[in-house]
């Protein structure tokens, strides 16, 4: 498998993509729009597009996806999609009953120029319902593009200021992370007393127990009355710039409230910059659980130093993931030798700003080289290590045909992990995710020591 | 069998050029095919005698994809078979795909029988994306006229036409047959418009001169061929059916550059006339 990959790196002409290293811009838009209590994430095209998107969701969480689709036909597509959608809304309302209808568009809409608020506007809503919108043209951007888009719409539909002063409370946009992580970021906040709305919140929605009932909305995600209340609060916490900084930057627009973008939690500066901020903004102690959490992780830092002290590594995934997990690695005496994203450095119109120029100047700071690259594709991670081998790959399942090629130890993070269940219910943010990552990484490398050894090098004590 | 597309700026007389030879040719016996490819759907109305025909798209949204041949073909003046694409109301969904759409439809219900001398194609203005180009993609039409006049505007639109007819050319059967020039009484019209054709490495295939006998067979619903057999006017529609009858001449055309364009406008269309 991949034994064509070639060693010689050529530029392509073509401006192919081999091997993507993202996905669809709508499936991001779905996964937010989860995180709402009670909305039905509706995909405004053909079928296809939301079959593949919910079994891409479905696959990674190992939990039924449910979103309903404008099931374009031809005529559809001729016509425009208007009398689809509204009938897709009046059905919706009368089968599935939701709260709330986010739709996002896809491809083929985006192309035929659908006018959706307009639709929206001319549709049958009834009282107390409501129906939101986004854009989510896959030609544009990737499924953190998306994920951003639908976070931002979050805000222009909801989020109203109407208290004279803002409440001593804090919004978090926890980005595209699993349930798990929001799980363990509202657990933090928690425990810095910090009264908080976290928004978009798929956990107990991807994550939800088996009852032995079946529910179609579970008892997860944002309500609208704290959707509606953002606007309120004092502060926005945006974690990752790809994925929740437009959204951070609309609700300062929009109802006065400022907004701090930080990294995505991971490793011990980045949970470390998220305390600190929360501690600033309500003069609140860092509590003895968390100290004593932080002291564990770098016990256990400096017991282990040895196993990746000096170690080289490849990452690639979503690029607000991807830099927080360089920095962890780094923090761990590894050399991140090829570091790679498959979304663009920053959609047009957008506030995000330049991947590469992030990574670079981490691994400046430690002088370190590395090959860096946004928009790129897996056919060029997997050049990159023929040429400069590495010790370790860490990266979302499709690392597995390199790992297997190059016979590289293979970390799994990010999304979508398909092949390896648990992942999504435990946390790879804050401390106690920092600790997990150890597990992960050593586990990972000496697993290969293990299997390499001799005999006589074959270590009860490691 | 011929398939030819005709192309021109907007409200050139591309319709009703279309429509007076498609009668003056089968008048002369042959066995004709109009496929309007508009979303306006008024491409056939002469022919029809002002029927309104239902176009293949509203016929497959309110019929869904069971469609019967009969039901979107309607025979015109001296049998000539009437279909109308149509399209979307103004300002949604895509034009280009309906046309698309409603042409495989037309392959798909064996529309185009052996039997036909010609198929016409009548497109809207400009080749302003890939479904209004499906006329001449393979297999379709492989021969172009442009229908223009004197007026820089109308040259303007040809010239571009020509650009996508040589992209098109380039890789497949489609060639350029000739410019038909629509007189608008515009100023030493036929020297321009000739010095034009030859300069794209065509010919003017015809001048059709003005008169008012078109519009009013046209308030009649019907061609000038149909209204007035013995009219001036019908003469030159046949005259411009036998041209394209006996055509031969089928070339890759060479477009111009804006300033040459300007230049041969110039010369042979103000500086003579001054």
């Amino acid at each position: 498998m991949l034994d064509a990959t070639t060693k010689e790196i050529k530029e392509r002409a073509s401006g192919g993509v081999i091997n993507p290293a993202k996905t669809c811009q709508p499936i991001g838009a779905m996964y937010a729009a989860l995180g709402i209590h009670g909305c039905l994430p509706h995909s405004h095209g053909s079928q296809g597009c939301c079959s593949f998107h919910r079994m891409h969701l479905t696959r990674h969480f190992r939990d039924p996806i449910m979103a309903s689709t404008s099931s374009f036909t031809e005529g559809a597509s001729v016509f425009g999609g208007g009398a689809n959608l509204k009938t897709a809304i009046k059905t919706i309302f009368q089968v599935y009953n939701p709260d709330i209808i986010a739709v996002h568009t896809t491809c083929l809409t985006e192309t035929i120029g659908d006018d959706i608020p307009n639709i929206i506007k001319t549709s049958e809503i009834p009282e107390g319902k409501m129906v939101i919108h986004t854009n989510t043209p896959s030609y544009v951007g990737s499924h953190v593009t998306g994920f951003s888009n639908m976070t931002k719409s979050m805000v222009n539909y909801f989020a109203e200021a109407t208290t004279p002063l803002k409440k001593e409370q804090v919004n978090i946009i926890p980005g595209f992370v699993n349930p798990g992580d929001m799980r363990e970021i509202k657990r933090l906040t928690r425990l810095m007393n910090a009264p908080y709305i976290m928004f978009p919140d798929t956990s107990g929605v991807v994550d939800s127990p088996m009852t032995g009932e079946f529910q179609m909305y579970p008892k997860g995600g944002t309500t609208q009355p704290e959707l509606i209340d953002t606007g309120n609060s004092k502060l926005t916490i945006a974690l990752g710039r790809f994925a929740s900084s437009d959204a951070a930057e609309q609700l300062d627009k929009k109802c006065k409230v400022p907004a701090v973008t930080l990294k995505a939690p991971i490793g011990i500066k980045a949970t470390d910059a998220l305390l600190m901020t929360l501690r600033r903004a309500f003069v609140s102690d860092v509590p003895y659980e968390l100290e004593e959490e932080r002291g564990q992780l770098v016990d256990i830092m400096t017991d282990t130093h040895f196993h990746f002290h000096g170690k080289k590594v490849a990452i690639f995934g979503d690029p607000d993931i991807v830099t927080g997990i360089t920095e962890f690695v780094m923090s761990l005496g590894m050399i991140p030798v090829h570091v790679l994203t498959g979304t663009p450095g920053g959609a047009v119109g957008s506030v995000v700003g330049s991947f590469e120029e992030d990574i670079k100047e981490l691994v400046d700071q430690a002088g370190l080289k590395a090959n860096i690259k946004a928009a790129g594709d897996l056919f060029t991670l997997h050049q990159w290590i023929k040429n400069e081998p590495v010790d370790l790959l860490i990266g979302n399942t499709y690392g597995k045909y390199i790992a297997r090629a190059e016979d590289l130890p293979f970390v799994r993070v990010g999304f979508p992990v398909m092949d390896r269940s648990v992942h999504s219910y435990m946390p790879i943010v804050g401390y106690r995710g920092a600790m997990r990552l150890i597990e992960m990484i050593s586990g990972a490398l000496l697993d290969r020591q293990d299997r390499d050894a001799a005999d006589e090098d074959f270590e009860l004590v490691m | 069998m011929r398939q030819v597309a005709i192309y021109g700026k907007g409200g050139i007389g591309k319709s009703t050029t279309t429509q007076n030879t498609v009668a003056a040719l089968a008048e002369a016996g042959k066995h004709i095919m109009v496929v309007g490819c508009d979303p306006k759907a008024d491409s056939t109305r002469l022919l029809l005698g002002g029927l309104c025909q239902k176009t293949v798209l509203d016929t497959l949204r309110d019929e869904g994809d069971d469609i019967d041949l009969e039901d979107i073909l309607k025979n015109g003046f001296k049998d000539t078979r009437c279909v109308e694409s149509g399209g979307p109301e103004p300002g949604v969904g895509c034009a280009g795909r309906g046309i698309i759409t409603s042409i495989n439809m037309l392959e798909s219900l064996g529309a185009y029988t052996p039997d036909l001398d010609y198929v016409f194609y009548d497109v809207l203005g400009d080749v302003v994306c890939g479904g209004f180009a499906m006329p001449i993609r393979e297999g379709k039409a492989e021969e172009i006229y442009i229908v223009g006049s004197g007026e820089l505007m109308a040259l303007y639109a040809a010239n571009n036409i020509s650009k996508g007819i040589q992209k098109y050319a380039t890789t497949g059967k489609v060639r350029l047959g000739g410019i038909i020039c629509n007189s608008r009484k515009a100023d030493n019209e036929y020297e321009l418009v000739k010095a034009f054709a030859e300069e794209l490495g065509s010919q003017m295939i015809h001048f059709v001169p003005r008169d008012n006998i078109v519009q009013r067979a046209e308030i009649n619903k019907k061609t000038v061929i149909d209204f007035d057999p013995t009219a001036g006017q019908a003469d030159e529609y046949r005259a411009l059916a036998k041209a394209i009858d006996g055509n031969d001449m089928f070339v890759i055309p060479k477009p111009m550059t804006q300033d040459r364009l300007e230049e041969v406008m110039m010369k042979h269309g103000f500086l003579d006339a001054i």
